[in-house]
């Protein structure tokens, strides 16, 4: 069984005094221990919601109307608070886009590292100082004991994400989830903040749920990537298999957008139209309005999730090499 | 390439220098000073996409905004058309304004939320072309809609009612109003999503086509340079080091910075995270380093690095700041 299996999970927000409307839309999830997956989408996709809904943080007004998520054989949702508190920011870490977000700018960064150990176990504060320190050097902060006594403000934007990225490793955590963790930061502190997540990702088998926009960054990073399209998964399978041959047309159509995939100079295939929000969705299928292989069906009934060999695709005409013209 | 001096372009930058007094400490009497450009020069050739591409506080947005004249350079002069326009007031600048307009990163930002699409379209023209009768400003305004794709309905509606995609379209538009030569477009798509960007990346392509429109695309998307530009600048704290033809420049990087930045683009194929790097920091603007900036950063500098200051020189078709590359050490 997978470490973390999420199944059927609907995130709802009021729409008035009586409806609802859906910003995950029965998302399923599954990730092995130390294993990369992406999950890909534009803004308003529910990447984020998915992220914050596994964590059981979705704040009101919103709700988690239905699914469970299941970590390592318990269902997230029905546990009592204070074992979600001892799995959260323990063995599940989250790393948010803006680094601000998890660092207290009142508190010097040792001070807020001693504390997250000794809220997840008993440990003395010189114990707790060396691992930081430790945990620090790890992610190649230069002077680790002097910036034990630093505060936030005192580092640039890429040592802050590092630090972020030491603080969640502090506990020893099996999965990290990462929200955008780099797409603040500029493209050469993003290599770097990325090749480390990558190697400490490696070297201590901990699981990567990668939330991103960039198909560039997780195609350096993962191994497995979902691709989302309001609410829904519409594509599932090994990161390369979709990058070099996307199932769902709107996963090819994200990839042929890139402009480093026309020659210099051509126009760019661009996808018309933009994403529905969740309360205007169309009927049928939510990519319709915007898909050139759409057909009369796909006004009306809406797709699931389908195995395709090693994949799953969300599609009435999948593009499946040899299957139709 | 010829030198700078016979090269004639729709806009000349020389020398341009601009400091930003910093809050000083209240116990202290040192004024601090941020260098936010050090010294360009360029030349925009009429008719072409020059690109400047650098990290966040290069000054590449600085640099856009004193073209425009929307910020004041401390030294330098920038020329449009071979006139000086720097030290211009506002009435003997009104002629140039309607040639060059700006497309801002964040459409959110650069629209009036208060104004209506129609107002935001006709107000460049009201304000530069104080002789047009309504009837032409109306017909101006649809004319302009329509060639960037916007539905002339949108008029009457406001901007919280459209997409990110469909405000930069509409900020587009305002920038074509006037029938400009000349657009300085300042990450124009960096807030929008990849299927917009392409949008937004194909319009921008199809007015300079139609129109033969000049653009100073300032961005930190070398994808985004290799696809629409001619010519690019790479910028590193406040200085040019190198610039080059686009293809050139991804072809042979010369200078180390460009190359780092090139090694850092994430890539479909994979292999750029593979190898891990200290952290590289960007030095402090307030306090820069006596020689190269980028020294502290470079596996190339050496002791005249870090003591001198290389200035942009002829290497092969390109130009470039480096003692590396001069004395081939790269």
């Amino acid at each position: 069984m997978a470490l973390l299996e999420v199944r059927g999970l609907e995130v709802a927000f009021p729409q008035g005094p009586r409806d609802e409307a859906l910003a995950l839309r029965g998302v399923d999830l599954d990730l092995d221990p130390g294993e990369r997956l992406g999950v890909v989408g534009e803004s308003g996709a529910g990447k984020s919601m998915l992220a914050f809904a596994i964590l059981n943080l979705i704040s009101e007004p919103g709700r988690i109307r239905a699914g469970s998520i299941r970590f390592d054989g318990r269902n997230l949702l029905t546990l009592p608070p204070a074992e979600i508190r001892n799995i959260r920011g323990n063995r599940i870490a989250m790393i948010f886009q803006d680094p601000m977000m998890t660092l207290n700018p009142v508190l010097t960064i040792g001070r807020q590292m001693v504390e997250t150990l000794q809220a997840h176990r008993r440990i003395g504060w010189a114990e707790a100082r060396k691992l930081s320190i430790e945990r620090l050097g790890q992610v190649a902060i230069p002077t680790p004991e002097s910036r034990f006594d630093s505060y936030p403000h005192e580092l640039s934007g890429g040592l802050r994400q590092r630090v972020v990225i030491a603080i969640a490793l502090l506990t020893d955590p099996e999965i990290i989830i990462a929200d955008e963790p780099t797409t603040a930061l500029d493209v050469t502190i993003q290599a770097e903040i990325m090749a480390l997540i990558l190697r400490l990702c490696r070297d201590h088998r901990v699981g990567l749920i990668l939330i991103t926009h960039d198909l560039g960054v997780v195609a350096e990073v993962t191994e497995r990537l979902m691709i989302m399209y309001a609410g829904k998964v519409v594509e599932e399978g090994s990161t390369r298999q979709l990058i070099e041959h996307p199932g769902h047309p709107y996963t090819r159509g994200l990839l042929a957008a890139l402009p480093q995939r026309v020659a210099r100079g051509q126009t760019l295939n661009q996808i018309p139209g933009t994403m529905p929000g969740i309360a205007d969705l169309p009927a049928g299928c939510a990519y319709h309005p915007r898909c050139e292989r759409a057909i009369a069906g796909c006004h009306i009934n809406i797709p699931v999730l389908e195995a395709h060999g090693s994949r799953r695709i969300s599609c009435f005409r999948p593009l499946l090499a040899g299957a139709e013209a | 390439m010829t030198g700078l001096a016979e090269e004639r372009g729709l806009v000349e930058v020389r020398g341009l220098e601009k400091r930003f007094a910093m809050p000083s400490h209240f116990l202290s009497r040192e004024k601090p000073v941020l260098h936010a450009l050090n010294g360009v020069d360029a030349v925009i050739r009429r008719g072409e996409a020059f690109c400047v591409v650098g990290e966040s506080g290069c000054g590449k947005t600085t640099l856009g905004r004193i073209v425009m004249g929307l910020t004041e350079p401390s030294n330098g002069e920038v020329h449009f058309d071979g006139s000086r326009i720097d030290d211009l007031g506002e009435t003997r600048r009104r002629p140039f304004r309607a040639r060059m307009q700006m497309v801002f990163q964040n459409p959110y930002a650069s629209l009036n939320p208060r104004r209506s699409v129609f107002d935001t379209l006709a107000e460049p023209l009201r304000h530069l072309r104080p002789r047009m009768r309504r009837a032409e400003v109306r017909e101006a305004v649809e004319a302009v809609m329509l060639a960037v794709g916007a539905d002339p309905k949108w008029g009457r509606r406001m901007p919280h009612e459209f997409s990110g995609g469909q405000r930069q379209r509409i900020a587009i538009a305002r920038a074509l109003v006037t029938d400009p030569e000349f657009i300085v477009a300042d990450e124009p798509i960096s807030a929008l999503d990849v299927s917009i960007q392409a949008q937004i990346l194909n319009l921008m392509t199809k007015a300079r086509e139609e129109r033969g429109l000049t653009y100073l695309f300032i961005t930190h998307d070398l994808n985004v340079v290799r696809h629409f530009g001619d010519r690019v600048a790479v910028m590193y704290l406040g200085r040019i080091v190198e610039l080059a033809d686009v293809v050139e420049l991804f072809d042979r990087p010369r200078h180390p910075y460009t190359r780092l930045l090139l090694e850092a683009i994430p890539k479909l194929e994979g292999g750029s995270f593979e190898r891990e790097r200290q952290p590289g920091e960007l030095p402090n603007p307030i306090k820069p380093p006596p020689g190269c900036a980028f020294a502290p950063r470079c596996p190339l500098a050496d002791e005249r690095c870090r003591a001198e200051r290389p200035a942009l020189k002829p290497a092969g078709p390109a130009r470039v700041a480096c003692f590396a590359v001069e004395e081939g050490r790269d």
